[in-house]
């Protein structure tokens, strides 16, 4: 399963493990992502930054393969996906979750993770039916797993309820969940903490450390909590409207005069859009 | 009678004797996976080559800090093996208090649940001079942690398992070298007046206990328990582990705190011992599920609910039950009372204890009309937790029934019950002076209660002896009487009564939130937080209406005359109550000095200013207006506002 991952190599941990280089994306005359590039390591938690409309998200969709490219390529693990569809890009290992929570809000909280195991499931829809052989041992053993996710995220008590009742905060945690179900390799999230509470903010990036740690997983973040990005982020991508202006360590992104400049509204500028980011 | 056995020996008789059967299970991944008492007895053995390894040995005390947990248990019963002492302590206790006590006990060894305890635990390791070794249960979060006296428990046991092959019959030796003389056990006090104290058991002690209730009450190896109480507590070391092994029961853990109710309910457990507060919040949530349901049901529920009361009055009462009441008792059986049963996981218990504090009546009554085994059981830690129970058919709500086989009662001259029995503690540890004061000369235990025997020749608890007060004018007055009656109503949560050599009967009040945030709604009475709640004056009018219908039921001189309903609940956090939830009453009449005074000086209002802890140890100043009530007069209006927070 996933494990293996977190026990490579040291070469393995520093191949780049997905590359975008030059993508561009352009909807009407609005240029939502222009000409950039992005390099994550194998087992990084890489995060992306910016102002509303920086083309953060933009650039999400054209990795997990909603949006295409118009130039430029994306490569995962040395194979071009820049065309792939969703539910390829999903069955190589890129799971993600979404800015406002796309779950089943009228299934449990087990039948949404348990979703997540889809893209493993190899039982034929007859068998399915009359739950024998393959299909029951494979229920069995995706059960299992879901199991364990439900233990690692602390929802066991919410297994058998339905999303629809739950908490804003634990939605997200249930969407995560779906999202880890799929045993991904790298792992998008678009802001997993919008929304929540300080308290929330905190067993969330807890969860991520964890997802990170435990599993070894790659982890690309979408947020705009500052403190906790600058906590978690190995590697942090200042965007501002569709390109990226900066890259590198926190510390080196907290002190780089563009993004202080351009971003995080030293007021140079009168920069109003910047201020209330960074706050 | 004598038991020439200890705890480990037990185990490894019952490990030989029925090497299959299921001496645990715990919920895991949504299932319950069972442990054999071949299991229990490996999996001990191996910890306690491991403790051996590091060192420890007959004397040495081992803590364990956590909700109930199977390692914790086998940590636990290895200490023991080795000749050593187990210290539960209090899972929710902060890390200072924590610090107390497992220096007090001077711990060498502590086996921590998970990440949360180990940290409470390293964040005072200074103040630990003994502690050579911290060995934590679930690892998560624990990947990275440089500290060399950490452990995991899996770890442990595979050294253990080396250093028994180097040490063929280790552990065997020791167990058969046991004593049931030995100390097994300190089981601190929640300590309502002072620091805790660390009560020494011996197996002997505890041993007795357990085979006393076991015959008291038939408990049977087929039985199922549910370990969930705090494992601090002595009821639970007494049910959890020494019944246990006596009896060789199956020992259930749920999978976490918050999915209790569901893994009760899934299991139905046989036995229960519950303490007040379950079966006041139990049937307080039944209520107001109740009153949220559908109009038919609504009145279904409440016409069955007064058949089986009024057909439980009859049969406590020793009248017989007229047939048209036994003709509702058995439709209501079907209709209400089974389903209910079920629902609350109680289905399959032949009998459930509540003790630790006196039960309300109604509360009583209820439960046990709807077919709940229900009885009152009382005891104390310094006698390894229980000494009396009540028969099945002489239940009532006022005693705790007959002491057990082999406990002999009395009540000395100022009216405090006395116990001597084999249970009798060896002492509290490193308090010689306590010690002498909780035991008379010729062995008996001071329990500390006031009370008396009745006619049937049950015991009847009054109060703590030295709470028992006089109001100015000698009238005597049990304060934890008066405050029991006052939370037998469902609206309050909490109470202390003062009069101790004042001229009449005052009382502060800490609403139930649930049950008065519920009749808010149903009132439309909007309020912000809860201290607003607190400050309505609609609150006051109900409270004073509770106080009221309870002075009905006690003697004119000690009736409630003024009352103040307080802007909090009382917290352990604040030192307020203890973790057994028993109010401190010393601490409570200092700290809130200035509501006393208002309270006697005639003033309609006070000035308040409460220090309060948040959860994550931040704190802060509430300052707040309070009214204080007469109970027989009008209200005046309070303006409580946040002034400083910190």
């Amino acid at each position: 399963m996933v494990g293996a991952a977190a026990n490579g190599s040291a070469n393995a941990r520093d191949e780049l493990q997905l590359v975008v280089d030059g993508a561009s994306k352009r909807f009407g005359g609005v240029r939502a992502v222009e000409g950039v590039s992005v390099a994550v390591k194998r087992g990084q938690i890489a995060s992306i930054i910016g102002p509303n409309g920086a083309g953060k998200t933009s650039l999400l969709n054209m990795i997990s393969g909603f949006y295409k490219p118009d130039t430029g390529s994306i490569t995962f693990e040395g194979q071009d996906i820049t065309r792939a569809r969703p539910a390829e890009i999903a069955a190589l290992g890129i799971a993600r979750t979404f800015q406002n929570i796309a779950l089943f809000a009228g299934m449990t909280v087990l039948d949404n993770i348990m979703l997540g195991r889809h893209v493993h499931m190899r039982s034929g829809v007859l068998s399915s039916l009359v739950y024998w052989g393959l299909a029951q041992h494979e229920e069995v053993a995706h059960r299992a797993r879901c199991e364990e996710l439900i233990e690692f995220l602390e929802l066991e008590d919410l297994r058998k309820q339905q999303v629809s009742g739950l908490a804003y905060g634990l939605r997200k945690r249930v969407e995560l969940g779906r999202a880890l179900a799929l045993d991904p390799k790298l792992l998008l999230l678009d802001e997993p903490m919008g929304g929540m509470n300080q308290e929330e903010k905190e067993d969330m990036a807890r969860y991520i450390l964890d997802v990170n740690h435990h599993w070894g997983t790659t982890i690309i973040l979408i947020e705009h909590d500052m403190t906790v990005v600058m906590d978690i982020s190995h590697q942090v991508n200042v965007f501002d409207r569709g390109r990226k202006i900066a890259e590198g360590t926190p510390a080196e992104v907290q002190s780089n005069p563009a993004v202080i400049d351009a971003y995080l509204g030293a007021g140079s500028h009168g920069n109003s859009r910047g201020g209330r980011e960074a706050a | 009678m004598t038991l020439e056995i200890t705890l480990p020996q037990l185990l490894h008789r019952n490990a030989q004797q029925m090497p299959a059967r299921a001496a645990m299970r715990e919920k895991d991944r949504g299932i319950w996976q069972p442990y054999s008492w071949t299991q229990y007895w490996e999996e001990t053995h191996d910890f306690a080559l491991a403790l051996a390894a590091a060192g420890f040995t007959a004397g040495d005390k081992l803590a364990v800090i956590g909700e109930n947990r199977p390692r914790l248990y086998f940590a636990q019963m290895a200490a023991m093996t080795l000749g050593g002492v187990a210290v539960p302590a209090y899972q929710d206790a902060i890390a200072s208090e924590l610090a107390f006590v497992l220096d007090h006990a001077e711990v060498s060894v502590i086996v921590a649940e998970d990440q949360e305890q180990v940290d409470k635990v390293l964040s005072v390791k200074e103040r630990l001079p003994h502690l050579k070794l911290v060995v934590y249960d679930d690892p998560r979060g624990l990947g990275d942690y440089d500290e060399p006296m950490l452990k995991s428990f899996v770890a442990m046991q595979a050294e253990g398992r080396d250093f028994g092959t180097a040490h063929p019959g280790y552990v065997a030796s020791i167990v058969d070298a046991g004593s049931p003389g030995d100390l097994c056990l300190f089981s601190y006090t929640s300590g309502t007046t002072s620091r805790p104290k660390g009560v020494m058991l011996t197996h002997a002690n505890l041993l007795n206990a357990a085979a006393a209730l076991a015959k008291a009450d038939d408990v049977r190896s087929s039985d199922d328990h549910i370990a969930y109480l705090p494992m601090a507590w002595i009821g639970n070391s007494l049910l959890s582990m020494a019944l246990h092994l006596w009896v060789g029961f199956t020992t259930n853990f749920p999978e976490k705190p918050e999915t209790l109710l569901r893994d009760v309910r899934e299991l139905g457990p046989t036995i229960a011992l519950a303490p007040p507060r379950y079966w006041e919040n139990t049937l307080t949530a039944v209520l107001v599920r109740a009153s949220d349901a559908s109009p038919i049901k609504r009145r279904l529920f409440s016409l069955f609910r007064n058949i089986a009361e009024r057909a439980e009055m009859r049969r406590s009462a020793g009248e017989a039950v007229p047939v048209h009441l036994r003709l509702g008792v058995a439709i209501g059986e079907v209709v209400i009372y089974g389903p209910l049963r079920d629902q609350l996981g109680l289905r399959r218990a032949r009998w459930a204890y509540t003790g630790g504090a006196p039960l309300g009546a109604d509360t009583f009554r209820f439960f046990r009309a709807v077919g709940v085994n229900l009885k009152q059981v009382y005891g104390a830690t310094e006698l390894a937790g229980l000494c009396s129970v009540q028969g099945d058919r002489e239940v009532d709500p006022d005693t705790v029934g007959r002491p057990f086989d082999g406990t002999e009662l009395r009540i000395a001259e100022n009216g405090e019950v006395q116990v001597r029995s084999a249970s009798v503690f060896q002492g509290y540890f490193k308090q010689d002076e306590a010690t002498g004061g909780a035991l008379t000369e010729d062995g008996w235990l001071r329990t500390g209660d006031a009370g008396f025997i009745d006619r049937r020749g049950h015991l009847v608890i009054i109060d703590r002896a030295r709470d028992v007060g006089k109001l100015a004018d000698g009238t005597a007055y049990a304060p934890q009487f008066i405050e029991n009656k006052l939370k037998f109503s469902p609206f309050i949560g909490e109470a202390v009564a003062f009069g101790d050599a004042r001229p009449f009967v005052a009382a502060i009040v800490a609403i139930d939130p649930t049950t008065v945030g519920n009749w808010a709604e149903r009132q439309n009475l909007a309020y912000t937080s809860f201290q607003d709640l607190c400050a309505k004056p609609e609150v006051a009018v109900l409270v004073r209406g509770e106080i009221r219908r309870c002075n009905g039921m006690l003697p004119e001189a000690v009736q409630i005359r003024r009352f103040l309903v307080l802007n909090k609940e009382f917290d352990a956090d604040d030192d307020e109550i203890t973790r057994t939830r028993k109010i401190r009453r010393g601490f409570v009449a200092e700290k809130y000095a200035s509501v006393v005074e208002a309270l006697y000086g005639g003033r309609s209002e006070v000035e308040l200013a409460a220090d309060i802890t948040y959860e994550d140890g931040r704190k802060a100043v509430l300052r707040s207006t309070l009214a204080v009530v007469d109970v027989d007069d009008g209200l005046a209006p309070a303006r409580p506002e946040l002034v400083a927070a910190q």
